[in-house]
């Protein structure tokens, strides 16, 4: 057998994606009252351009964007604007949320939902489209996609990675779009590369979904042509293969340099979702405001992926898929593996929930001391020394943390996972990343009232 | 035994020893820098501890920052009065009389209820890093209890209660800050001593938000502000905040609070003040 690729260093969670992977992208139920919150990207918040009683249709803007990093809001159902409040997000911060009232008759905004070629767009009205749409990275990162389609001068981008790896535990949700939809997610990636100017396209499937590995290799073949060069490529099963630098090490075998980005070695790195909302902007213009969750664990009884409405509340897509609430002990938002937990099942879907995991088995973090085995080394994605930093950490020397990179961390959860003393080292390293930011952002000030 | 190996092997150790020795003493000589004593004397009265409530990098690099004019002669919080009068001595200058300073933390909510489990590091700033839930308690502006101000003192005056609340011993704080830097809430302040009414809380959650959830927490009801003979404490963003300025310190507002979140620390401090003066009176006679 042939070594497929991969990258260096990684574990091997079990998978559980037994639990969903057959289960068919059903659409999830509508709710009479949806929570749109305002904070659903990184970077600025949208502000709220609708005031209450204010008739909205679906697809509207309801939240403009602030600035360059940031991402317009739109409504995901026609209804009325019932109040503006606050809700919690899957992000684990609190920010303003606007409450849309449903009318039920999901009449879309004048403009949208309606089918266009986008044959003749150029890049830039491409790069525009998509940042009207507001789509932001749907892997779980949630990083505005725009921004990353615009490099900065001077910078090129030789090769778009379209990333269907989902080597979290559990989730299905990319798993399925592949399967169900293969002609939007390639449609989608050749829009990224014309917006982006390059001719290489790769998407990396890991090989415990040789079904969808098979599709796409088919559709990119179908769809490949001698100025867009497309490829499916087969990677081993690893986590976390689905890391940006992970992926592009696997595929390009480069390494990004610390401190900088993809796009520094020619790189861009798509989400297949993100891919597919990218298609649904150019081709459809319709605006984000959907998205696939794949609901499961343990303590759900249907395990389903569900095309579930942007600010539906969790509690609804659980109890959907019938969950016992006596049996489950954790809420997990996203993969189990970097995923945030949670407490409130009215807090609603954002754009870049991927999953929604009711577990019924908490691990307590009843940790001991370090005891130098080195599995967090040999795990460790991003070369880094684990061990080291979570001493670091608890003992509060975050500047020597710095000095150990500490903010080369992917906080993928590799070494928390494998570490035999229970140690919660990624908190301690998010603690160390949180400190040092403080501090440059202290000498910033001090170096500006000098 | 080969004695003339030995004498070779000594004699040149001692010509090697011999030759470096007068480069050094000839080094140290044409080299010497002289220091000013005063900074070895200025730092022998600094407590010590560096915690870097002056500002400077330690003890040794405020007393050459006094030595050099760089900084006043005040700012050594720990030392507080008496070391400031003692380093005036010799500077040979004269200084006002520096007034003790506490810390205080803002917040009374030892009862406030619990959002979820939390079984993650038992440090407050660890609590709020992005995505752990931002602190188990149900207000998110309060005190989150994990003790990190406790462990940061440098003098052992706070200790956290059976709440989980820290309580801070004004016997033994200095006033130096240390408890503030490390506080992910910024509940922690520092004040002078006769600045005695203080509001103890810092939500901006809406009045029947905390109402529910807090025993001693703001609920923006205006009693204070309509009692203030003085203009001097008004609700804004849902929480009492006292203008300094116009405050005379009566603690009428103290009295109708109905939430007891503002206090009044004037008689306790006062008698401290007193035992403080006997017995610095004792001690000069």
């Amino acid at each position: 057998m042939a070594f497929l690729k991969t990258f260096k260093g990684g574990v091997h969670p079990p998978d559980h994606k037994q639990l969903s992977k057959d289960a068919a992208i059903t659409e999830a139920m509508v709710p009479e009252l949806l929570t749109v919150p305002m904070a659903q990207h990184i970077g600025k918040p949208a502000q709220p351009v609708v005031k209450v009683t204010d008739e909205v249709k679906r697809g509207q803007v309801i939240g403009e964007s602030q600035g360059f990093v940031s991402a317009n809001v739109h409504s995901p159902v026609s209804g009325k604007v019932k109040r503006i409040t606050e809700c919690n997000t899957p992000l684990g911060t609190k920010t303003q949320a606007i409450l849309i009232e449903n009318d039920g008759q999901d009449t879309w905004a004048e403009g949208c939902n309606v089918e266009s070629n986008p044959e003749n767009l150029t890049p830039k009205e491409i790069r525009s489209r998509i940042a009207d749409a507001g789509i932001v990275g749907m892997g779980g990162a949630t990083f505005p996609t725009h921004v990353k389609l615009s490099p900065p001068e001077g910078k090129t981008i030789d090769t778009v990675l379209l990333n269907g790896v989902e080597c979290e535990p559990y989730l299905t949700s990319d798993y399925r779009l592949m399967l169900e939809s293969p002609d939007t997610i390639v449609k989608g990636l050749q829009l990224v590369m014309r917006a982006v100017n390059c001719n290489n396209g790769y998407i990396g499937v890991e090989a415990n979904k040789p079904d969808a590995f098979k599709i796409m290799e088919k559709t990119c073949k179908e769809l490949s042509s001698s100025d867009a060069r497309l490829a499916a490529v087969m990677l081993e099963v690893k986590y976390p293969q689905g890391g940006e630098k992970q992926l592009i090490e696997a595929v390009l075998n480069r390494e990004v340099p610390s401190g900088r980005l993809p796009m520094d070695i020619g790189a861009l790195v798509q989400n297949v979702g993100s891919s597919h909302a990218i298609y649904q902007a150019c081709y459809l213009n319709r605006p984000l405001t959907e998205r696939i969750v794949a609901v499961t664990g343990e303590a759900v009884a249907e395990p389903a992926n569900l095309l579930a409405r942007i600010g539906t509340p969790i509690g609804d897509l659980l109890r959907h898929c019938r969950f016992d609430e006596e049996k489950a002990v954790k809420l997990i938002c996203g993969g189990p593996m970097m995923g945030l937990a949670h407490f409130d099942l009215e807090m609603p879907v954002n754009k870049g929930m991927s999953g929604l995991l009711a577990l019924t088995d908490a691990s307590d973090w009843d940790f001991r001391h370090c005891i130098r085995c080195g599995r967090c080394v040999d795990g460790c994605a991003a070369h880094l020394l684990p061990s080291e930093l979570s001493i670091i950490g608890e003992s509060g020397r975050f500047l020597d943390a710095e000095e150990a990179n500490v903010m080369d961390c992917i906080e993928c959860g590799a070494c928390t996972y494998v570490c035999p003393a229970r140690r919660p080292i990624v908190q301690w390293i998010k603690l160390a990343k949180q400190e040092i930011m403080k501090e440059r952002l202290r000498k910033a000030e001090q170096a500006k009232a000098v | 035994m080969d004695w003339k190996a030995l004498s070779i092997a000594l004699g040149s150790m001692a010509g090697i020893g011999a030759v470096l020795g007068i480069v050094l003493a000839w080094g140290s000589k044409r080299f010497f820098v002289k220091v000013d004593e005063r900074v070895e004397q200025v730092e022998a009265i600094l407590p010590g501890v560096n915690c870097g409530a002056c500002g400077f990098p330690g003890c040794s690099g405020y007393a050459e920052a006094i030595v050099t004019s760089e900084a006043t002669m005040t700012l050594c919080s720990p030392g507080g009065a008496e070391c400031a009068h003692d380093i005036a001595r010799i500077m040979g200058a004269e200084v006002e009389a520096v007034e003790p300073k506490y810390a205080l933390t803002a917040c009374q909510g030892g009862n406030v209820p619990n959002r979820f489990d939390y079984s993650g590091v038992h440090d407050c700033r660890a609590a709020v890093v992005p995505g752990m839930g931002g602190g188990i308690k149900h207000c998110t502006y309060g005190c989150i209890g994990y003790g990190t101000c406790a462990r940061a003192c440098p003098f052992g005056a706070i200790t956290m209660n059976d709440k989980q609340m820290p309580v801070i011993d004004e016997e033994k704080c200095t006033g130096c800050g240390r408890c503030v830097e490390v506080c992910p809430r910024d509940l922690n302040r520092i004040d002078r001593e006769s600045r005695t009414v203080f509001v103890l809380c810092t939500s901006h959650d809406k009045g029947a938000v905390t109402n529910k959830i807090c025993d001693h927490g703001c609920i923006a009801c205006k009693k204070c502000e309509q009692e203030c003979p003085f203009d001097a404490i008004h609700v804004i963003d849902n929480l009492a905040v006292i203008d300094y300025e116009k405050c005379k310190l009566c603690g009428k507002c103290v009295d109708v609070c109905p939430k007891g979140v503002i206090v009044n620390l004037r008689k306790e401090r006062r008698a401290r003040k007193q035992a403080r003066e006997t017995a610095a009176k004792e001690a000069t006679t």
